[in-house]
């Protein structure tokens, strides 16, 4: 994103060397990650505890079945806002990708199979539309997807207007809301994770995932060490795009309906989860592992809130503040730091 | 990004690289690269098209209503010129519209004897409240305010919800001089769109013939640079948000007189249907570009668009989808521009002339 020059880098995390005195802080907050797993443990114990409904198996499937179409979007979010790009479009194309598999069911009389197969190309296709006009045409993500969100969400009201489709075969619909035999867990989170550790292992173990995080950084630099810059983005819009189609058959039988706004709203609260995981909006920065945990600590939080009898939209206060915590608060950790090191170093010319 | 900007007189934009190609341009790309002009011809053959098929479009009160329908949206769009072009963004106008809109009818539901002008300047001050402090977390935070105005588009909406919890305030209470604000009109021109004017007129000339107005389209075009001339990016940049927040708080004003019936939810979404008209109006949407102007008729046509589909009987549910379809359009020709832009400059270096 081309924001990035207009301030100061942000100071990185990792402080000066030798400054002792604060090296319980640095173990602290050094780590992003390791922060907002120590708060999401600290909620989750708090609200066990105080909020009456709170631990229970019941609770528990909800706060998860209500986390996977986050969860899942921010898989593909994250590799997008490492490489310093955002699709702000994701939402439109659950919605579309919804809507298109109910007309496909309620008119074409394929088979369900078949019209999941037909949607997730569909969302596939979506996002290769985005992805043309990022790469293809050299223009700002910011601004193509916020067009697309328009565009996707218009003609997924195109396809249904105002109408819902309803009447999904019962087995599937009971089906993604089902819970691992024994246990309070939905059987949807075992593809969820499996999807999750490819992700990571791309992301975090594999050239091409240390190729977004030097594309985030500098893209000519990357693109000068031999890395397709254009290439690799673009099936990064692809992938999003298909996630979200994903999303989008999880969304319509999870809820039996299929209306044209399914999702809406929900690209702010993905990009939000993915840079309260500490990942970088400059690019660059940013692991999976985080993301994850900030899905969960926003899920929580809401859920816990939600059951403490707060008013569910009140509730947008606690996702603001978190975010604009998560980007505040590292910055003045990090100046706190420095001037104390500043100080220091001045004390011995001093004396 | 191509210079469909300014139209300014070359003495005025110190900070904007000249284009001494100017005079040697093609007439239709000269057209098209004035945006202000392309917009009006677009907006002109909308509206012959639709009058052509129903002649009731260009009756004294469906005009009325289409500037009633977009005077609030050319408000919010012009504040907006200001934030994108200093290369930043500000998505939590819809949420201060609505704070405000919602601080407006509680302040006549627990004061009815206030005179609607005292209503107005502490609508406008709250506006400029919730901008400082967007203004203020971006200054301390040193990140992109597209992160901030996220934030706060929530944290103000929250507030928003959580002072309403549920309730609705009805034009019954609110004073009848205040509504009339809304609906009036002088020589067949609503009140609204009168002020919508005063709006475009001021920022517009501000930002075409004020030094510190150039000064932002330079921050815009590189920071850095900016900085090493001596411009105060950040007190500029801080001073941008604050407007924006009470030309948001203004529209949040009008949005209550104009509607009357409000809750905590008005004004949702209307972030991205801003940006996208002051997008759509050849504003840059990474700096350094654009108008007050080209972001009021974006503002405009946006607003037609949705009144000739009904007219034209197409499917209300298409008018999102066309507004998508002009944003990609609208960047795809200032990249088309800029390329050929480019082009030509290449080429004339090459040959050393």
């Amino acid at each position: 994103m081309a924001h990035d020059s207009l301030y100061a880098a942000p100071p990185t995390v990792e402080a000066e060397p030798g400054a002792g005195r604060l090296a319980t802080l640095r173990g602290l907050l050094g780590s992003w990650d390791a922060a907002v797993v120590a708060a999401l443990v600290v909620v989750v114990l708090v609200a066990g505890l105080t909020v009456e409904n709170f631990a229970t198996g019941r609770n528990a499937q909800f706060l998860l079945l209500d986390l996977v179409p986050l969860a899942l979007i921010a898989l593909p979010m994250t590799l997008i806002v490492i490489t310093g790009e955002i699709d702000l479009s994701v939402a439109s194309m659950v919605g579309l990708c919804s809507t298109l598999m109910g007309q496909l069911w309620l008119s074409s009389g394929l088979s369900l199979e078949l019209i999941c197969v037909l949607v997730v190309l569909l969302g596939a296709v979506l996002g290769a539309v985005n992805g043309l006009f990022v790469t293809g045409f050299g223009l700002p993500s910011l601004a193509v997807t916020i067009g697309t969100l328009a565009l996707y969400r218009g003609l997924s009201f195109v396809v249904l207007g105002d109408q819902a489709v309803a009447d999904f075969p019962a087995d599937w619909t009971a089906a993604v809301v089902r819970n691992i035999p024994g246990t309070s867990i939905p059987v949807v989170l075992v593809p969820l994770l499996l999807l999750a550790l490819v992700f990571g292992v791309v992301l975090h173990a594999t050239p091409a995932g240390r190729a977004l995080y030097a594309m985030g950084n500098n893209d000519q630099a990357a693109t000068f060490t031999g890395v397709s810059v254009a290439r690799t983005k673009f099936w990064l819009f692809v992938v999003s795009g298909a996630v979200c189609g994903l999303v989008g058959i999880f969304w319509t039988l999870r809820y039996a309906s299929a209306r044209g706004d399914n999702a809406t709203g929900l690209e702010l609260t993905v990009v939000t989860a993915v840079l309260l995981g500490g990942v970088s909006i400059f690019g660059g920065r940013g692991a999976l592992l985080g993301v994850l945990a900030g899905v969960l600590l926003l899920g929580v939080l809401r859920n816990a809130l939600q059951l403490a009898d707060v008013d569910a939209n009140a509730l947008t206060i606690v996702t603001g503040t978190l975010l604009i915590a998560s980007v505040v608060l590292p910055n003045a950790v990090a100046d706190i730091r420095a001037r104390l090191h500043r100080r220091r170093q001045r004390q011995p010319v001093a004396s | 990004m191509s210079r469909t900007d300014t139209g300014a007189p070359e003495r005025a934009t110190g900070n904007a690289p000249t284009d001494p190609d100017r005079p040697r341009r093609g007439l239709t790309e000269r057209l098209l690269a004035v945006r202000e002009l392309s917009l009006l011809i677009a907006l002109g053959l909308l509206v012959l098209v639709t009058t052509v098929r129903n002649d009731r479009f260009l009756s004294g009160q469906s005009v009325k209503d289409l500037l009633l329908g977009c005077a609030i949206l050319v408000i919010l769009a012009v504040g907006q010129t200001l934030v994108i072009v200093t290369r930043n963004v500000d998505l939590s106008v819809g949420s201060i519209l609505g704070l405000v809109a919602f601080a407006t009818g509680s302040l006549f539901l627990s004061a009815p004897g206030t005179p609607w002008p005292l209503a107005l300047v502490l609508g406008v001050a709250l506006g400029a409240l919730c901008g400082v402090v967007n203004g203020g977390l971006i200054a301390v935070a040193r990140v992109p305010a597209l992160v901030i105005t996220l934030g706060t588009l929530y944290a103000f909406r929250g507030v928003d919800y959580y002072w309403a919890s549920g309730r609705q305030i009805n034009a019954a209470d609110m004073p009848p001089s205040f509504l009339r604000l809304g609906n009036q009109t002088v020589l067949g021109v609503p009140v609204l769109f009168l002020v919508a004017l005063v709006v475009v007129a001021a920022v517009g000339f501000y930002l075409r013939s004020y030094r510190s107005g150039r000064e932002l389209y330079a921050i815009g075009s590189e920071p850095a640079a900016a900085r090493l001339s001596g411009i105060p990016v950040g007190r500029r940049v801080f001073a941008v948000f604050v407007a924006n927040g009470a030309l948001a708080g203004l529209a949040g004003v009008l949005y209550a007189a104009r509607f009357g019936t409000l809750d905590a939810a008005a004004g949702t979404g209307l972030e991205l249907q801003v940006v996208a008209a002051a997008v759509v109006g050849g504003v840059a949407i990474f700096g350094g570009s654009g108008s007050a102007y080209g972001a009021a008729l974006g503002a405009v046509l946006l607003t037609t668009i949705g009144s000739s589909l009904a007219v034209l009987r197409i499917d209300p549910f298409w008018q999102q989808a066309v507004v998508g379809a002009l944003i990609l359009a609208a960047i795809g020709l200032d990249r088309l521009l800029a390329l050929r832009v480019a082009a030509r400059l290449r080429g004339r270096s090459a040959h050393g002339a």
